[in-house]
């Protein structure tokens, strides 16, 4: 599976002119707003008509403006996930779902990938925004997509319901087999869920690749916003301890996080934002922090402001810290130059733990 | 006084004029409903050349005198015009008949119907409608599964009013198929020939509160009906 898209569109004051590949896996269309992700999209699953372009999925060309090819939107099967969930309003949850199916045989497992069995006799008009955000996402898979398509679908939600939803849609990343592209401009979400990222920016693509590679890209940093520029480690839940500890093992050593819903031996993602990483030469004695991790710093990318975005390699993985300029002069920083990274165990929020 | 005290009871020619008047009516919405419903999509959501003149076509009964549009329809379906011979080679016949009536009342209430049912689609959320394409559904399985459903209040309030319009119509009608009791005298003909008969002003009255009667029960029935449905949709 591989969606390949090629986009010019004229976009009010900006251009779009996009042009990426999606592999398997959950890929991000990430970016602020206006820079053209919603439209990207919509081009995919036939709602816009570019001015010129292609997409193309699995050598099966969707749209060709040169060649006049321009498959109808009900022909692309495409599962799109509306930021407004869209549900029909005088249908019931049953019927919304069974909407684009070609039978009712995936709805059990559906109901209960998505916790939504309970549902099925409501009418959209009495369902909270969650339990509406995941009916729309049912609905989706249930007309057997080649792909799912999501354009900020908790954008209308508030923090406690993304967390509420955001398991679910781990889930089906990793037990679907749907492949899915997923607009978002929070790096959270898309940190949890995404392997590749595709930035966008002004309607341009400005980076794309491996997810964990691009977040730990200091030169991306200034894109993302420094505040949340962080790298992605990978890792396995060892152990929980009493003190609401949860030990985890990652390339780079051990750390322990607060307290994660998985049991030993769970694979998981966390996002260590880059503003709560230090830098000591020597292994700090004495201090609060838990975490302590030997690293050697791989680049320095300076911006703007009056810091400086690090890039540590703690054994395979990638750790980004974001230091002053005068700490990184006083310290002596270089490339090459092995170091500690400390990271306080509470600075790692629980949204920024995911599974892997 | 004495002309109310009858009222409640008509006449065998009273009778005759309400019953063809509801039957009249009743036909003239149940077949120009459908062409009425398209009409309206088209006029909503299509993107074609000729919109605005279909728009206009639409829209001329309304504006033009009834006498005008009755004298057209005579023209066009009368027993010696091309198409009036050719459907009475199969049958139809318009011209003079109560079948007649019913097509002046039809044309008449068009407008009326189109636009209220226009405005009910056009209310219609299209992101609904991109939903289903979404999803597989044909553009006539998203009309008849999101955007009927969802105007159907609208079409209901469009198909009341033309009824009301069709048990209303009178220049058309007379234009066209005369005034013939038992065949093509609705209720505003009678009244219109009791008017011109000496002493008959008890009948015309009789007939005049069996109109008003009429047109309030439709209205209420209407009402409740759009109520119970706008509830479904939104709820």
């Amino acid at each position: 599976m591989s969606l390949k898209v090629d986009l010019r569109h004229p976009l009010g004051e900006v251009a779009l002119d996009a042009r990426f590949e999606a592999p398997h896996g959950v890929t991000a269309l990430f970016g602020r707003s206006g820079a053209g992700k919603t439209s990207v999209i919509n081009a995919v699953a036939g709602l816009l008509h570019p001015h010129a372009g292609r997409v193309e999925v699995d050598g099966e060309v969707l749209f060709d403006a040169a060649r006049g090819i321009n498959v109808p939107v009900h022909r692309r099967r495409f599962g799109y996930v509306f930021q407004d969930a869209r549900l029909f309003p005088h249908l019931d949850v049953r019927r919304n779902l069974l909407y684009g199916a070609p039978d009712d045989q995936g709805l059990g497992r559906v109901c209960d990938l998505l916790g939504i069995a309970d549902l099925l006799a409501r009418r959209p008009a009495t369902l909270s925004g969650g339990e509406k955000a995941r009916v729309a996402i049912g609905r989706a898979l249930l007309s057997r997509p080649r792909m799912l398509l999501m354009d900020e679908p908790f954008a209308a939600l508030d923090q406690a319901r993304k967390e509420e939803i955001l398991p679910y849609l781990e889930r089906l990343r990793d037990e679907g087999g749907v492949p899915i592209l997923y607009v978002s401009h929070n790096v959270e979400e898309v940190a949890r869920l995404a392997a590749t990222l595709v930035v966008l920016d002004r309607g341009r693509v400005v980076q794309s690749g491996p997810a964990e590679a691009l977040f730990a890209d200091p030169a991306l940093a200034p894109l993302l916003g420094p505040r949340a520029a962080g790298a992605i480690l990978s890792g396995r839940v060892v152990a929980h301890h009493d003190d609401g500890l949860t030990e985890v093992s990652a390339a780079g050593g051990r750390l322990f996080l607060p307290q994660v819903g998985q049991p030993a031996g769970t694979a998981l993602r966390v996002r260590i934002e880059a503003q709560d990483v230090m830098l000591a030469l020597e292994p700090p004695t004495g201090i609060s922090a838990l975490n302590v991790l030997p690293v050697v710093i791989a680049q320095m990318h300076q911006g703007q402001g009056p810091g400086v975005m690090v890039q540590l390699r703690a054994g395979e993985d990638l750790l980004l810290a974001r230091v002053t300029r005068r700490s990184a002069q006083a310290l002596g920083l270089v490339p090459g130059l092995a170091c500690h990274a400390v990271i306080k165990s509470v600075a790692v929020a629980p949204g920024g733990v995911g599974r892997g | 006084m004495s002309a109310l005290g009858d009222a409640a009871w008509l006449g065998p020619q009273e009778w005759a004029a309400l019953r063809l008047s509801l039957k009249v009516a009743f036909w003239a919405t149940l077949l120009s409903l459908p062409l009425g419903i398209c009409v309206a999509h088209l006029l909503a959501r299509g993107r074609f050349r000729g919109r605005e003149i279909l728009n206009v076509v639409v829209h001329m009964p309304l504006v033009l005198p009834p006498v005008v549009v009755g004298y057209l329809l005579l023209e066009t379906f009368s027993p010696v015009a091309p198409l009036g011979q050719a459907l009475a080679q199969i049958g139809v016949v318009f011209a003079f008949r109560w079948t007649g009536a019913a097509l002046a009342a039809a044309v008449m209430g068009f407008p009326l119907m189109v636009r209220a049912i226009r405005l009910a689609i056009e209310a219609v959320d299209p992101k609904l409608e991109e939903a289903a394409a979404t999803l597989g559904a044909t553009r006539l399985r998203v009309f008849f599964t999101v955007s009927l459903p969802l105007s159907l209040p609208g079409v209901l309030a469009g198909a009341v009013l033309g009824f009301a319009k069709a048990m209303g119509e009178f220049g058309a009608t007379i234009t066209f198929v005369s005034n013939i009791p038992g065949e093509t005298r609705t209720l505003p003909s009678a009244i219109y020939a009791f008017l011109q008969q000496p002493g008959a002003d008890g009948a015309a009255w009789r007939l005049v509160l069996v109109s008003v009667l009429v047109a309030t029960l439709a209205l209420i029935a209407s009402e409740a009906l759009a109520r119970r449905m706008a509830r479904r949709v939104r709820a």
